[in-house]
């Protein structure tokens, strides 16, 4: 749609042309508004937890009751295994994956018409919006970890060398749900259906992925579909990294997810790019 | 391209595509639905011209103002110049750090405070983060909030939201400045400052694009002028030719071709035709508004309506809402009705009314410039004056001079000025009227 060119004279030249076809992802652009992603990131941390009367103990108190429900309904309840460790340490590292995940998904979806007053007023990469997230998640992901770490203490689980593998499953992870995120948040500015779609997929995705079950539970005539979704391998990677499961990844499963998040994050952010000039008109 | 063009757009055109027919689909089920039953239907769509065939250069440190009726295009401009929405064809090219701000605020949050809100609102304007750092006091300076800057804004009166985004926004300092009517907002010595503001920002030789319907404040900032009609381009020169020429047209052109749809407001109801009741009016006869509305979606309940009165400076003269006299109506297929005013005696010139039909939880129709009517040019007045006399005001009043005796003793030379006999106006007698012809020319 536009780009910043260098011109010969010092000052910046701007050149608005009626666009068609592919567009770039101008990562030089997104580069310059760096400020404004750390800007909105910082207000998404500060306003979730203002005029809370716990505040940022909830980073951590909601993984705990969601594990401390999940113990009781899947490992005493129903007597799921847990792959040797006690099932509240197995269900929080689960817990600590899934919640990237499906937060980062369900803040990318909402974005744009969460902020339609700044999309129609105000011009700026619109991919910032959905990329600002990520530091959120990441935080939250960090506070929850020290609980983590805690409890493995606690369970005598000694950290092995898998854990260096963590940032590539989180990688994978967040790319899977922004391409999602993306994909999802541009159909939501002409259907806001989607916003009612998304958490019944999202929900619909916990249970098919390995996240309060182990991936032995599942019958081998049902694998070979049941590992399609990239996030059951991914799921298992995680848990290996944190606590030293005995299930270690496939490696041939690996790769399959990995082209699925990255190729699923490539679609999603030019899907948006070549629907980012409707925004402003539809929204 | 030459070095002191700042702007220059070249065969601009801006098309919206907008159903037709009323039916309007806004869920992917409804979509499928409609789809299945009507399987062969082709989807009635037109095509609208918000702008069309638009040329013209802007120079360096030129201030242009923006004129035109609402629906001449002037936003759409805006909002491609300022990369918010892509042109359909034409191309456009900017020599300079574009800063736009097309409205006041956009960004604040309530929840958070004055010294988050300025840093957001400055990096949501294209700001980085050292230059909010340098321009940050005289930002808190500006505004006048310095006590309160660690209070979230939602705790703010009105005022001080304003002046508060008003003031990111004024630092800004970019080299191609585009505002729309932003300067609407505010108490008038706020809209003063924002006025002194922008006069500077002019003066230091950026280029500024200004969108007003206050032709006052055009005139006064402004020393180009642009006026848009109907998405082209009437007008593109000095500022005295573009507001003359929107003056000239304002109240003669009917507005009935618009599309309804096209307007703000839930759409449920709107108003199909207002016309006034007569073309000419004397300043202070009763006035009256016919108008017709029909139902174009679901019933909403009781209603009220309102109509702004409109002078030809686009100051509001009068609000006339429903609600203050007790009028609520309930929603019937198609209404017909009247709105009758009265009002003190209007300096002569040409009006324009903004229609509005509203239920409880916010806005049906906003019809801006749904009618005009002129006020012939005839005084209250006994006597005739020079020009001077007249110049100034929105009404002619009502009103007595009267010297007291004492005082006039006081300064003992004068006593016998003759007080008493200083011309009364007799208001709405009919012998008393003057042309205005004579008196002006």
């Amino acid at each position: 749609m536009s780009q910043i060119a260098a011109s010969p004279l010092k000052r910046p030249h701007l050149s608005i042309r009626a666009g068609s076809g592919f567009v770039g992802l101008n990562i030089a652009e997104l580069w310059q508004f760096r400020d404004l992603l750390g800007g909105l990131a910082r207000r998404d941390v500060r306003l979730r937890y203002r005029q809370t009367a716990l505040g940022v103990l909830w980073v951590i108190i909601q993984p705990l009751i969601a594990a401390g429900v999940m113990t009781f309904v899947f490992g005493t309840v129903a007597k799921l295994p847990s792959e040797g460790v006690p099932y509240f340490a197995y269900a929080f590292a689960s817990l600590l994956g899934w919640n990237l995940f499906a937060s980062t998904l369900t803040k990318a979806g909402s974005c744009l018409t969460g902020n339609a007053n700044l999309v129609s007023k105000v011009y700026f990469p619109r991919l910032i919006l959905p990329l600002s997230i990520v530091p959120s998640s990441l935080i939250d992901f960090a506070v929850a970890s020290s609980i983590m770490v805690f409890l493995m203490f606690k369970a005598g689980i000694q950290p092995t060398w898998a854990m260096l593998l963590l940032p590539v499953w989180l990688s994978l992870l967040l790319m899977f749900a922004l391409g999602i995120g993306l994909y999802a948040s541009a159909l939501m500015v002409s259907y806001r259906d989607v916003q009612f779609i998304l958490p019944v997929m999202i929900q619909l995705l916990f249970y098919g992925s390995p996240v309060v079950y182990s991936l032995t539970q599942v019958p081998d005539w049902a694998l070979s579909v049941y590992m399609l979704n990239p996030l059951a391998e991914l799921m298992r990677d995680l848990r290996w990294s944190i606590l030293g499961t005995t299930t270690p990844p496939d490696i041939r499963w690996v790769a399959y997810s990995a082209a699925i998040c990255i190729g699923v994050f490539v679609l999603g952010a030019v899907t948006f790019k070549r629907m980012e000039r409707r925004f402003a008109d539809v929204i | 391209m030459s070095s002191d063009v700042a702007i220059s757009v070249r065969g601009l055109s801006k098309a919206y595509s907008i159903s037709r027919g009323g039916v309007k689909h806004s869920t992917l089920g409804e979509t499928l639905l409609h789809k299945l039953k009507n399987p062969f239907e082709r989807a009635k769509r037109e095509t609208f011209m918000a702008l069309s065939d638009v040329n013209f250069d802007v120079n360096d440190g030129d201030v242009v103002g923006i004129v035109g009726r609402n629906g001449a295009g002037k936003s759409t401009l805006l909002k491609i110049l300022s990369r918010i929405t892509e042109p359909t064809t034409g191309q456009i090219d900017l020599y300079g750090r574009v800063g736009s701000l097309l409205e006041v605020g956009t960004g604040f949050h309530p929840e958070l405070t004055g010294r988050e809100n300025i840093f957001l609102n400055g990096q949501i304007l294209g700001m980085r983060k050292r230059e909010i750092d340098a321009a940050f006091d005289a930002i808190v300076d500006f505004a006048g909030v310095e006590k309160f800057l660690d209070t979230p804004v939602k705790r703010y009166s009105s005022g001080m939201y304003v002046r508060l985004a008003f003031a990111v926004a004024a630092h800004l300092n970019p080299e191609i400045l585009i505002v729309d009517e932003v300067l609407a907002v505010g108490d008038a010595e706020f809209q003063n400052k924002c006025l002194g503001t922008m006069k500077n920002v002019a003066k230091s030789g950026r280029t500024v694009l200004f969108v007003s319907h206050n032709m006052q404040s055009v005139s006064v900032l402004c020393n180009k002028g642009l006026l848009l009609h109907n998405g082209s381009v009437a007008y593109h020169g000095e500022v005295e030719g573009a507001i003359a020429r929107y003056l000239a047209n304002s109240g003669t052109t009917s507005r009935q071709d618009e599309a309804p749809d096209l307007r703000p407001g839930t759409g449920e109801y709107r108003f199909t035709s207002v016309s006034a009741g007569r073309q000419y009016y004397d300043g202070g006869d009763d006035k009256e508004i016919k108008f017709t509305v029909q139902r174009r979606g679901t019933s909403v309940g009781a209603m009220y309506f309102s109509a702004h009165v409109l002078n030809e400076l686009g100051a509001i003269v009068a609000q006339c809402d429903s609600r203050l006299v007790g009028d609520w109506f309930e929603d019937s297929a198609n209404m017909t009705g009247s709105f009758r005013f009265t009002t003190p005696w209007l300096k002569p010139g040409h009006y324009r009314i903004d229609m509005f039909i509203c239920v409880g939880t916010g806005l049906v129709d906003k019809y801006e410039d749904a009618c005009a009517l002129s006020i012939s040019p005839v005084l209250p007045y006994r006597y005739t004056v020079p020009w001077d006399g007249l110049q100034y005001g929105t009404v002619f009043s009502d009103f007595v001079w009267e010297v007291n005796d004492k005082l006039a003793d006081n300064r003992d030379g004068n006593s016998n000025a003759d007080a008493t006999n200083s011309g009364h106006p007799d208001i709405r007698h009919p012998d008393s009227r003057q042309s205005l012809a004579e008196s002006s020319t």
